[in-house]
C-alpha cells in the first residue's frame, strides 16, 4: 500500500488509466481505433526516447525511417504478396542499413546542426513518396494493405489490431528499458552526459552514436509498417513532419528519458482530441492549453512528474 | 622500467607553441608529477599523452607501443586513463553507475546482449562499483544523483570511475583544483594508497604542497619548456623552479 497522498495519486491514475483502456478495449468502443494509433505511436516515441532521452541526442528525421516501414511493408505485401511479418523484418533491415550509412556523415553533427541536418533527412525521405510515382504511388499512396498476420492467424477485427498493436508498444517499452540497463544502455547515457569523459573510459563515441541511431530507426520502421498494416492504406503525408511534431510532443508530455514517458506520453496526446472533442469550435484552444498546462506544472513530462 | 615515455613532444596552435619539445618518461609503478605554473603548457601535455589532440611532433609511447594516430577510447583501451581539472559527472546516473560505465573496458555486450540479459556480468559490475566507491569513500551515496556531491567528492567519485576501467596509469589533471585543505589531504591520502598496491600514477598539478608531499619525481615546466625534472627535494631547491614560480608570480 503506498504510503503517502503521492503514491496514492499515482496509484489512482495508474488504475485509472488502465482500467479506461481495458473498458474500451472488451466493449469496442470507437475510441479503440485511437488508441491502436496511440499504441503505434508508443513505438516511434519508444525509439525517439532512445536516441534523445537516453544517448542525448537530436532527430528531427525519424519520419523518414517511419516511410522506409510503412512503404516497405505496404509494397512488398500490397504489390507483390509478401507475408505481412517478412515484409516488416525486410523494411526493418533496409531502415537499419540506412541509418548506419546516413547515421556515418550526420552524428558527426552536434546539437543544432544536427537538428538541421536530420530534419533534412525526413524532408527528402517525404520528397521521394511523393516524387517516385510509379513505387509509391505519389501523392495517391497505396491501398489495399493486408492486415497483420503470423502464419493462418490475421488480427482483422478491431479488436485483434488493438491487441497487437497494444502488444508492441508494451514490447518497444520493455526492450528500450532493457537496453537503458545494460552496458550499451551505460555507455549511451555516458555519451549523452560528457562526450570526452565517456571516451576517456573506454568508450567509443562515434560508433555508440551510430549504434543507437539504427536501433532507433529499427523502431521507427516497425512503427511504420504497423501504421501501414493498421490502417490498411497509406500516404506520403502519414510520415511527414507532422509525425515527428506529434511524437515530440509526446516525448516531451509523457517524459524524455524516462521509461514510461512514452507510453503515458502516447495515451494522453492521442486520446487527448477525443476527450475534448465536445469542445467543437474552440478545440484546438483547448488542446493547446491542456498542452502548456502539463508542460508548466511537469516540466520533465508526467511520468517525471510521477517518479518524483 | 618506463611505462610512459614522452618523447620531443611539440605543440603547436596557430603560431603559438603551447609545448616545446618536451621528453620524459614514467617509470612502472611511480607516482610522478608534472608541475609548472598557469600556462605552462600542462593541460596540452596531458591532451596529448590521453590522445585528445594530435602533437605537432615528437611522439607518446606507452607500454611498447607508439600512440600515434589513437583516438582518445582506443587510449583508454590500452591502459591510459585520465581524468579532468573540471569534473565531468554523467548526471542522468545515479553515482553507482557513473563507475559501473567505468567497467566499460573490461566487459563485453552490444544491442542484443543487452536484450537477452547479462545477469551475471551485471551482478559482477554492480559488486565491483560498490567496491570502487567504497574504497574512495562514497558508498553510502552510492544510489544519489551526482548533483547531491560536493566537488571534493565529484573528484574522488572521477578517481572511482577511472579505477574502474583497471587502468595500467591513471593520468589525473589537477586533482587538488578546487579542493579544500581537508579534501586535498583525504585525496593524498587516497593516492599514496593506490600506489601502495603498485598503481602507476602521472599527476599535473598547481598544487606544490600535495605533489611535494606524494610524488617520488617531478617534472616543471614553464612556457611550454621542460626547465626542470628529478626527485621532488631536489627539484623544490632548484633555483629555475623558484624563479618560475615565484619570479612568475611577483611579474
Amino acid at each position: 500500500m503506498p504510503s503517502n497522498i503521492i503514491g496514492w495519486a499515482r496509484l489512482i491514475a495508474g488504475v485509472l488509466g488502465l482500467s479506461a483502456v481495458a473498458y474500451i478495449a472488451v466493449t469496442g468502443n470507437y475510441l479503440l481505433t485511437a488508441l491502436g494509433f496511440a499504441a503505434i505511436y508508443v513505438v516511434f516515441v519508444a525509439a525517439l526516447n532512445l536516441f534523445m532521452g537516453h544517448a542525448g541526442q537530436v532527430s528531427f528525421g525519424q519520419n523518414a525511417f517511419a516511410a522506409i516501414g510503412g512503404y516497405g511493408s505496404a509494397i512488398l505485401t500490397a504489390n507483390h504478396g509478401w507475408p505481412p511479418m517478412l515484409a516488416m523484418l525486410a523494411s526493418a533491415l533496409l531502415a537499419a542499413l540506412v541509418a548506419l550509412v546516413v547515421g556515418q556523415a550526420t552524428l558527426r553533427l552536434r546539437g543544432h546542426y544536427l537538428a538541421m541536418g536530420t530534419l533534412a533527412l525526413g524532408l527528402i525521405s517525404y520528397e521521394i513518396a511523393v516524387q517516385w510515382e510509379q513505387v509509391t504511388g505519389g501523392y495517391m499512396g497505396i491501398s489495399g494493405i493486408p492486415p497483420l498476420s503470423i502464419g493462418g492467424f490475421a488480427a482483422e477485427t478491431d479488436r485483434q489490431v488493438f491487441l497487437v498493436l497494444a502488444l508492441a508498444a508494451v514490447l518497444a517499452c520493455w526492450s528500450v528499458w532493457r537496453l537503458r540497463r545494460s552496458r550499451f544502455g551505460r555507455a549511451m547515457g555516458a555519451v549523452a552526459g560528457s562526450e570526452e569523459a565517456a571516451a576517456a573510459l573506454g568508450v567509443d563515441v562515434a560508433r555508440t552514436k551510430v549504434i543507437t541511431f539504427v536501433a532507433a530507426a529499427v523502431y521507427a520502421s516497425v512503427a511504420g509498417s504497423l501504421m501501414a498494416h493498421a490502417v490498411g492504406y497509406i500516404s506520403p503525408e502519414v510520415f511527414g513532419l507532422h509525425m515527428v511534431v506529434v511524437g515530440f510532443t509526446m516525448l516531451y508530455v509523457g517524459g524524455i528519458g524516462t521509461t514510461l514517458g512514452p507510453l503515458v506520453g502516447a495515451f494522453v496526446i492521442g486520446m487527448l482530441p477525443e476527450v475534448i472533442r465536445g469542445f467543437r469550435d474552440v478545440q484546438d484552444l483547448v488542446y493547446g492549453v491542456v498542452l502548456i498546462l502539463i508542460l508548466i506544472r511537469a516540466p520533465g513530462g508526467l511520468a517525471g512528474a510521477w517518479r518524483r | 622500467m618506463s611505462l610512459l615515455q614522452v618523447e620531443r613532444l611539440t605543440r603547436r596552435f596557430g603560431g603559438l607553441i603551447a609545448l616545446d619539445d618536451v621528453s620524459f618518461s614514467v617509470p612502472s609503478g611511480s607516482l610522478s608529477a608534472v608541475i609548472g605554473p598557469n600556462g605552462a603548457g600542462k593541460t596540452t601535455l596531458f591532451n596529448l599523452i590521453s590522445g585528445f589532440i594530435p602533437p605537432s611532433e615528437g611522439c607518446v609511447r606507452f607500454d611498447g607501443h607508439d600512440f600515434a594516430g589513437l583516438k582518445p577510447h582506443q587510449v583508454a583501451a590500452r591502459g591510459l586513463v585520465r581524468t579532468f581539472q573540471l569534473v565531468r559527472p554523467f548526471p542522468a546516473m545515479s553515482i553507482a553507475e557513473n563507475v559501473r560505465v567505468g567497467t566499460h573496458l573490461r566487459t563485453k555486450g552490444g544491442v542484443l546482449a543487452a536484450l537477452l540479459g547479462q545477469p551475471a556480468q551485471e551482478r559482477r559490475v554492480a559488486d565491483r562499483a560498490l567496491q570502487l566507491l567504497d574504497r574512495v569513500g562514497l558508498a553510502s551515496v552510492a544510489d544519489q544523483a551526482p548533483s547531491s556531491l560536493g566537488y571534493g567528492q565529484l573528484r574522488l567519485l572521477e578517481i572511482a570511475r577511472a579505477l574502474a576501467t583497471q587502468p595500467k596509469l591513471l593520468l589525473l589533471d589537477e586533482p587538488a583544483a578546487g579542493l579544500n585543505h581537508v579534501e586535498t589531504d583525504r585525496l593524498g591520502l587516497l593516492l599514496r594508497a593506490l600506489h601502495a598496491d603498485g598503481l602507476t600514477i602521472l599527476l599535473i598539478e598547481h598544487d606544490m604542497r600535495l605533489v611535494m608531499d606524494l610524488a617520488e619525481y617531478v617534472v616543471v615546466l614553464d612556457f611550454g619548456r621542460k626547465i626542470a625534472e628529478g626527485p621532488a627535494d631536489a627539484v623544490a631547491r632548484d633555483p629555475a623552479v623558484l624563479d618560475a614560480y615565484l619570479g612568475g608570480a611577483d611579474a
